[in-house]
């Protein structure tokens, strides 16, 4: 049985020019000890999904599906309350900017804490103790110190294993990492990445990479579905998608990375995306094509 | 031959923190001698972590902060601008280009505006000739002259790119700072970008300094590259040297921490996942 399964969904916003669909009937799936990647600009959709899997969206949006369980249970005719019971617990999630994301009030001991108190119910003592060892897990140099600190004391990479942490502290069966390194420096996005899979695999927790960034899917996932206005172009394990991509709009954003540059300018995925396919890699832009 | 746009040489910034009652002052040392040089039509990419000191560096070479120690020659002049300040003519030559298109731009000014402010600033150019050289400047950026008219609201973040470097262009400068122009982009639009950036090299002969922490950005444009770790630079060469045999052991953690996309390094993830 998938962990998550969702079928056909759908959110739009009420604007004032009319509904707009953010997403547009998409399907998804991801099994137990599975690493799943969606990719996609700024707009596709991908982070409006996940959120609307946790029941973040605002008031404003409209969420439809056919299908839309986690572990068996279906989170369509949940009532927010019962809703909260899992968010948080067995679905948790960690969001692009770790420093705006922790509360500038409270020290990140206290956030942790938080969790463990609501879900968990522990007692003081027992908090502290799983707090410290959910420092220690997360590669947070002496714990004790900080969880006394407050966020603004400590660096985004921190920011971010504190984020981590709070996410992990229920022992999720699901973690979403919606951009969990855009934020930070290549060398604290590869330490990020690599504790996030390492705690993937030491817990059996399904995790889903939401990112635009090719070279993190290519560090991390199992399976890849690639996003473009609110649709999805193609589902495919890694490494078939990056052989052989079979939508122009998956060819059209591997061609555009740069180390992938053939020539002295890169093609441009206006360029390419309703073009009949094969050779688009070779063709050559002309200066600045503007959408 | 060759023609330096710009040559630092042993620049130095030291920043003074003001101490409080029980506190000391003390000092940062943001850069740490750093010397360098780039040749007129070149691109020179400076790559580091957040706080090695590349911005300061930046706001050193685009005359925004003046230098502790150190001297820096623009086309063969040397500027200093904490003893003489700073000309008009000195700030036409240099221009920057920022990397959050929706912070850098004015959102109550209109981008015909945007784009004749710097002339109104800085030459007697009269309104008319403002308006067309700005409407021939959306044109070579990428837009149209249907967007003079309208507000930085209105456009996406790659047409903000375009329209801040539209702006840094109005005064012809030799040498264009470009601090991260492209972090804040999606990958299509930071390759529609790049693109423009490399046409308006080769058109106007412009020299680049570009800021950024993406090495696979900085491999693709760069001719010679400077590595920075805690204000110094502990590499520095022409792309293919570095890339091909990095020297410094920041260097190579830097490069060992790059995600690679490419089919032979997933193949080997995947064995030693399965593997383990």
């Amino acid at each position: 049985m998938p962990l998550l399964e969702i079928k056909n969904l759908t959110v739009s916003f009420d604007t004032a020019a009319g509904p707009f669909m953010a997403v547009q009937g998409i399907d998804l799936s991801i099994e137990p000890r599975e690493v799943l990647a969606i990719v996609g600009e700024s707009g596709s959709g991908k982070s409006v999904a996940m959120l609307a899997v946790m029941g973040l969206l605002p008031n404003t949006a409209t969420v439809k599906a056919d299908r839309m369980a986690f572990d068996g249970i279906d989170l369509l005719e949940l009532s927010s309350s019962e809703r909260r019971k899992i968010v948080g617990k067995d679905i948790s999630m960690i969001f692009q900017e770790p420093i705006a994301s922790l509360n500038p009030c409270f020290t990140a001991g206290f956030q942790i804490e938080e969790v463990l108190r609501f879900h968990l119910g522990m007692d003081r003592a027992q908090r502290r103790a799983r707090a410290i060892e959910l420092m220690k897990l997360v590669g947070i140099a002496d714990p004790e110190e900080r969880l006394n600190s407050f966020p603004h004391q400590m660096s985004g990479g921190q920011c971010q294993r504190v984020m981590i942490a709070i996410a992990i502290a229920c022992n999720p069966k699901l973690l979403i990492a919606d951009e969990p390194t855009t934020a930070l420096d290549v060398t604290i996005q590869k330490q990020i990445l690599d504790l996030l899979v390492g705690l993937q695999a030491k817990y059996g927790m399904g995790l889903i990479m939401i990112t635009h960034n090719m070279g993190v899917v290519a560090e991390t996932a199992d399976r890849v579905i690639v996003q473009y206005k609110g649709r999805k172009m193609e589902e495919a394990d890694v490494l078939s998608l990056f052989e052989q991509p079979k939508s122009n709009y998956t060819r059209a954003l591997l061609s555009a990375l740069p180390e992938n540059a053939v020539g002295d300018r890169l093609p441009t995925i206006s360029d390419m995306l309703f073009e009949p396919a094969p050779s688009a890699a070779a063709t050559q832009p002309a200066a600045g094509a503007a959408p | 031959m060759s023609v330096k746009v710009l040559e630092g040489k042993n620049i130095v910034r030291d920043y003074h923190v003001g101490g409080g009652l029980f506190r000391p002052s003390r000092t940062v040392h943001a850069v740490k001698g750093v010397s360098f040089s780039v040749d007129k039509g070149k691109t020179l990419a400076i790559v580091g972590e957040s706080g090695c000191g590349k911005s300061t560096l930046a706001r050193i070479i685009t005359l925004i902060d003046p230098p502790t120690a150190g001297e820096l020659f623009i086309e063969g002049n040397k500027v200093d601008i904490a003893r003489n300040g700073l000309s008009k003519e000195m700030r036409r030559k240099v221009q920057i280009v920022f990397q959050n298109p929706y912070g850098s731009l004015n959102p109550r000014q209109k981008i015909g505006d945007v784009l004749g402010e710097p002339l109104l600033i800085n030459t007697d150019t009269p309104a008319d000739e403002r308006r067309d050289l700005a409407m021939r400047m959306l044109k070579k950026v990428g837009l149209g002259p249907e967007h003079y008219n309208r507000y930085p609201h209105m456009f996406s973040g790659g047409q903000r790119q375009r329209i801040a470097i539209a702006r840094a262009l109005m005064l012809n400068p030799s040498l264009l700072v470009l601090d991260e122009p492209v972090s804040a982009l999606d990958l299509s639009v930071q390759a529609q970008v790049l693109n423009l950036l490399a046409d308006l090299q080769d058109e106007f002969e412009l020299t680049y300094v570009f800021i950024s922490h993406d090495l696979s950005v900085v491999r693709y444009i760069a001719d010679e590259v400077m590595v920075m770790y805690y204000g110094e630079a502990v590499e520095y060469g022409s792309r293919d040297e570095v890339f091909a045999d990095p020297k410094h052991s920041y260097t190579k953690t830097l490069f060992a921490a790059t995600p690679r996309a490419d089919v032979a390094s997933i193949k080997a993830r995947l064995a030693k996942k399965r593997a383990a």
